[in-house]
């Protein structure tokens, strides 16, 4: 069952980043908005959820669980459907989450074959909707993926400001000036919230996680080569001139279409290809 | 082609290598689920930080570049802390816009403060600020830039110049409406840089404290195998966040659940100031999302169901940009004279329409993106609908102006607890008082986070030979963690964490009142009773979020209890804590910390005072006077 599950869900890894943008009306959750619901709620809207369901206490195969939830008297985002079916059906399921709002990147799962935010994604319409982990990924539990690879990967890029003028120079404790023109070429990097969206639906990713950094960890790179302020670009690019680190991407773009913060990793791997000579 | 979807038990990654490292099987009491065990592992550090947000982060750096062993426990992803949310920005007196001083910077927090901060403490932030914000340029952190590439500062709220006669300030260095995540992801990137050693995703579940009154470390849960971690270190610093999850709708991460407050109150000391809670201005009506200040700071604008610019009414000169109480009143006031708009005429517009598109896309592109997913909004288009949210807790676990923890010790009110440090929201220095600025909080955090690490090296060396744990160290804590696993009532956690939140939203808001306040005490240590009733569905130890929840719920309760019996108590107004039955602020009586103890299960309150004192002769006393805007 877990591999035709899987199957399914990679054969349906595409994005619905447009859709995601949809504006909508948020649904009411404070005691005052409550009131203004009408009170006469007379129709329900049952919904079918699909979780995947693992718990390593009785490592048998995964399952998908059924849950069934009234819409109605449910957020709109599908991390508000998750958080219902924990407080009032089942607490034992397991997912990550924080802030609600898609900014700490805590909650990537893939729904419908989707890889997205709870938080950020609007429950689909239909009966059923099917949430499975990150594809690819390790499991812990339920829907708790294991990140460390991901996160070793991010730290081999040396994501942090390297300079060569000896602080000596006088340049620490001062500002260092950049341009508007040099910041603005940060805008579409710097705004990565480490969900993982991207990496996990990429298939070179897939079949060399160890060896291939991924989208995520070299939009990194190229955040920190782009830096006016950086005096290590060469370096960097030298670090990551590699036929597996790097090379493996063959700009199929799925990672464009996975991430919910719409970012475009493929194209900022694109330009440390140009690059590198 | 599926790698592996499921994985049993491995061994833990992240290890620690460094320090002496015992592992030993525990066996608790017979419990209801029989006899559970526990793998129990000691760690020795010179220094340990819970917490990896803005001020636990800061704090790790600098005691790994002063070269002390450190381990950095945390329950979240570092760069996952709720500081990634924070998107207006941090305010440092740098004169980038026009010629500023840090003690017009100093004025305004002790004016915002309402006279409730401790002004050697506010000295010393208002002071370091330039440098602790050139800090984070250093590190890389990506401000955004004026034309001649230095750092760009907004107007902020309740900001000014020259000791409030010279206008509105642009103090408030920002990265667009991301200052937040940009400084978090910067922070965490220096702590990899210095090899500090995290333990991620250990839920940290109480101080370990000596016989003889000192921290000697904290004991922890691995979410990801279920074992316990017996840190031993001469310094313990709690960087843990604020309690925004006491109430039902709160800007806050579903995570801030003031952990480390709890871990106090349970040890024994006390908690300062928890009454005042700082209401937004601007959350999203409905989903309780933030819209930074930073809107208004750009020239967003608040208006009624009649599009009356009302500001221009309560706060003639800072209008929009009054400080946050303020504000949050001024709506509150609206709505109850039937001013409100929507429907139910229960919330207000912000309007940024009127503002140019390109300032939009440049320095707000984030609540842009925000109203549209959780309003529905377009900002060039609409108003965005919001509400005054809980979001801040200026109160928390008191200390001096070096991060020390403090409490009452015979007549000594400035005590210092020997061993135990405090930085962030989670901690009362006291430079907030009871009204925080807004753009002071990330400031708090690298200002006061830098200080634990600087204090730590004044009175410590690497390696020092440590006391060993008392036999019976983190025993107690090991059967109460049991006792909820196992535990088998009738209530569910959610149950009980919804029955508090509603309580403390009605009971303890923007406005108060005795009826109200005597009403929650009644309330609150009825849910207090109540969770004695818990029910978990989860025993099993490996990522028990269900359990995880509970212990969250009881720290929220906690915080909750003592949160609702010092507001009470105290009967002024003053700051954020705003009373309809003492509507001023009574200086005489009054201008004293709370301290909330928990003892017992039961909340007693004692008090201590207001340093007016400054640092040194480069700044003198602000007196008390009537606070307008
Ligand atoms: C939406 C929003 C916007 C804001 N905007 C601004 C702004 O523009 N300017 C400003 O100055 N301030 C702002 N603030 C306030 C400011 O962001 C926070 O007060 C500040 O970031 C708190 O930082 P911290 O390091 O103290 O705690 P947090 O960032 O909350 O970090 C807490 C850390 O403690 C850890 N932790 C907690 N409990 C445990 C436990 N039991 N065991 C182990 N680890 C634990 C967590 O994992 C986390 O790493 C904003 C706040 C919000 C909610
Ligand atoms: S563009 Fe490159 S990184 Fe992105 S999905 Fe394709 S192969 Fe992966
Ligand atoms: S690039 Fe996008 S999808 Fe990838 S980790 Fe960053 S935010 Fe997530
Ligand atoms: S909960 Fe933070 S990104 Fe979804």
């Amino acid at each position: 069952m877990a591999t035709s599950l899987v199957r399914r869900a990679l054969s349906r890894v595409q994005s619905s980043s447009a859709a995601k943008l949809i504006l909508s009306r948020a649904h009411a959750s404070e005691p005052q908005n409550q009131q203004a619901k009408p009170t006469a709620q007379s129709t329900h809207s049952l919904k079918n959820f699909q979780i995947y369901r693992w718990n390593p206490d009785n490592p048998g195969k995964p399952e998908l669980q059924n849950y069934q939830i009234d819409l109605k008297e449910c957020g709109p985002m599908v991390l508000d459907a998750l958080i219902k079916i924990k407080n009032e059906i089942d607490p034992t399921l397991t997912f990550r989450r924080s802030c609600r709002e898609g900014i700490c990147g805590s909650c990537a799962m893939n729904i419908d074959g989707c890889n997205g935010l709870a938080c950020l994604t609007k429950i689909p319409s239909g009966d059923a909707t099917m949430i499975t982990p990150l594809p690819h990924m390790f499991v812990i539990k339920d829907l708790v993926v294991d990140m460390t690879n991901f996160y070793n990967q991010y730290k081999s890029i040396e994501p942090w400001l390297k300079r060569k003028s000896p602080a000596a120079a006088g340049w620490e404790g001062k500002e260092i000036y950049q341009s508007k023109k040099d910041r603005a070429k940060l805008d579409g990097m710097y705004e990565c919230i480490l969900c993982a969206c991207c990496s996990t639906s990429c298939p070179s990713y897939w079949w060399n996680p160890e060896s291939y950094l991924g989208p995520a960890a070299l939009l990194h790179a190229n955040r920190w080569i782009m830096d006016s302020r950086d005096e290590y670009t060469q370096e960097r690019l030298d670090a990551v001139n590699d036929e597996f680190k790097l090379y493996r991407c063959h700009t199929i773009l799925n990672c464009a279409r996975a991430c919910p913060k719409g970012l475009n990793p493929g194209k900022q791997i694109q330009n440390i290809k140009s690059l590198e000579s | 082609m599926w790698r592996c979807v499921a994985r049993g038990l491995r061994i833990p990654s992240r290890r620690s290598t460094s320090g002496d490292f015992l592992s030993h099987r525990f066996f608790s009491s017979e419990s209801s689920a029989g006899r559970s065990s526990y793998t129990i592992v000691d760690h020795t550090y010179d220094a340990v930080v819970v917490g990896a947000g803005g001020a636990g982060l800061r704090a790790a750096i600098g005691l790994s570049e002063h070269g002390f062993n450190t381990a950095c426990i945390t329950k979240l992803f570092p760069t996952r802390s709720h500081t990634v949310a924070a998107q207006g920005g941090i305010n440092a007196a740098l004169g980038n816009m026009s010629e500023d001083d840090w003690r017009w910077h100093m004025y305004d927090t002790v004016k915002g403060s309402d006279w409730l901060g401790d002004q050697d403490a506010i000295q010393y932030m208002c002071r370091e600020a330039p440098k602790a914000v050139i800090e984070l340029e250093n590190y890389g952190l990506p401000f955004s830039r004026t034309e001649e590439g230095k750092i760009y500062q907004r107007a902020f709220g309740g900001q000014s110049l020259d000791f409030g006669k010279g206008g509105q300030a642009y103090r408030c260095a920002c990265a667009a409406d991301r200052t937040g995540h940009a400084l978090l992801h910067t922070l965490y990137g220096q702590a990899m840089k210095h090899n500090t050693q995290f333990f991620v995703e250990y839920f940290a579940l109480d101080l370990i404290m000596g016989s003889d009154g000192s921290c000697q470390g904290v004991i922890a849960l691995n979410m990801e195998d279920g074992t316990l971690h017996r840190f031993r270190s001469s310094s313990t610093i709690l960087a843990t966040g604020g309690y925004g999850r006491a109430y039902f709708s709160a800007t806050s991460a579903h995570t801030c659940t003031g952990d480390g407050n709890a871990m106090v109150a349970r040890a024994g000391l006390p908690l300062e100031d928890l009454e005042f809670v700082q209401f937004h201005p601007t959350g999203i009506y409905g989903a309780g999302c933030l819209i930074t200040e930073g809107s208004r700071g750009e020239g967003g604008i608040l208006r009624n169901s009649e599009g009356e610019r009302f500001m221009e009414r309560y706060a003639p000169t800072a209008k929009d940009l009054a400080s946050r109480d303020v504000v949050s009143r001024s709506m509150t006031m609206e709505i109850r004279e039937g001013r409100g708009v929507g429907p139910m005429k229960d919330h207000i517009y912000l309007h940024l329409n009127h503002l140019p598109p390109e300032v939009l896309k440049e320095r707000l592109p984030g609540i842009s993106e925000t109203a549209a997913i959780f309003a529905g909004v377009d900002v060039t288009k609409e108003p965005i609908p919001v509400l005054p949210t809980v979001h801040y807790n200026m109160g928390g676990i008191p200390t001096n102006y070096h991060g020390e923890v403090v409490t009452i010790k015979g007549d000594n009110p400035d005590s210092i607890v020997p061993g135990l440090m405090a930085a962030g929201e989670a901690a009362c220095a006291s430079v907030h008082g009871a009204n925080r600025l807004g753009a002071n909080s990330l400031l708090d955090i690298v200002v006061f986070g830098r200080a634990c690490a600087n204090r730590v090296a004044e009175i410590h060396r690497p390696g020092e030979t440590q006391k060993p744990l008392e036999k019976d160290a983190g025993e107690k804590t090991i059967a109460w963690l049991d006792k909820i696993r196992n535990s088998n009532g009738s209530l569910s956690t959610s149950n009980i964490r919804l029955n508090m939140q509603r309580i403390m939203q009605n009971n303890a808001a923007v406005f108060r009142t005795q009826e109200t306040l005597e009403e929650g005490c009644n309330l609150i240590d009825k849910a207090w009773e109540s969770y004695h009733d818990v029910k978990l569905q989860d025993r099993s130890l490996i990522w028990n979020s269900d359990l995880l929840e509970t212990i969250e719920l009881e720290n929220l309760l906690i915080n909750a209890c003592i949160t609702m019996h010092s507001a009470e108590a105290r009967k002024e107004s003053r700051g954020a804590h705003a009373r309809e039955d003492f509507t001023k602020r009574d200086d005489e009586k009054w201008m004293k910390h709370t301290l909330g103890y928990w003892e017992n299960e039961k909340v007693r309150l004692d008090y201590r005072p207001v340093h007016m004192n400054t640092l040194d002769d480069e700044v003198e006393t602000f007196p008390p006077k009537a606070r307008v805007y």
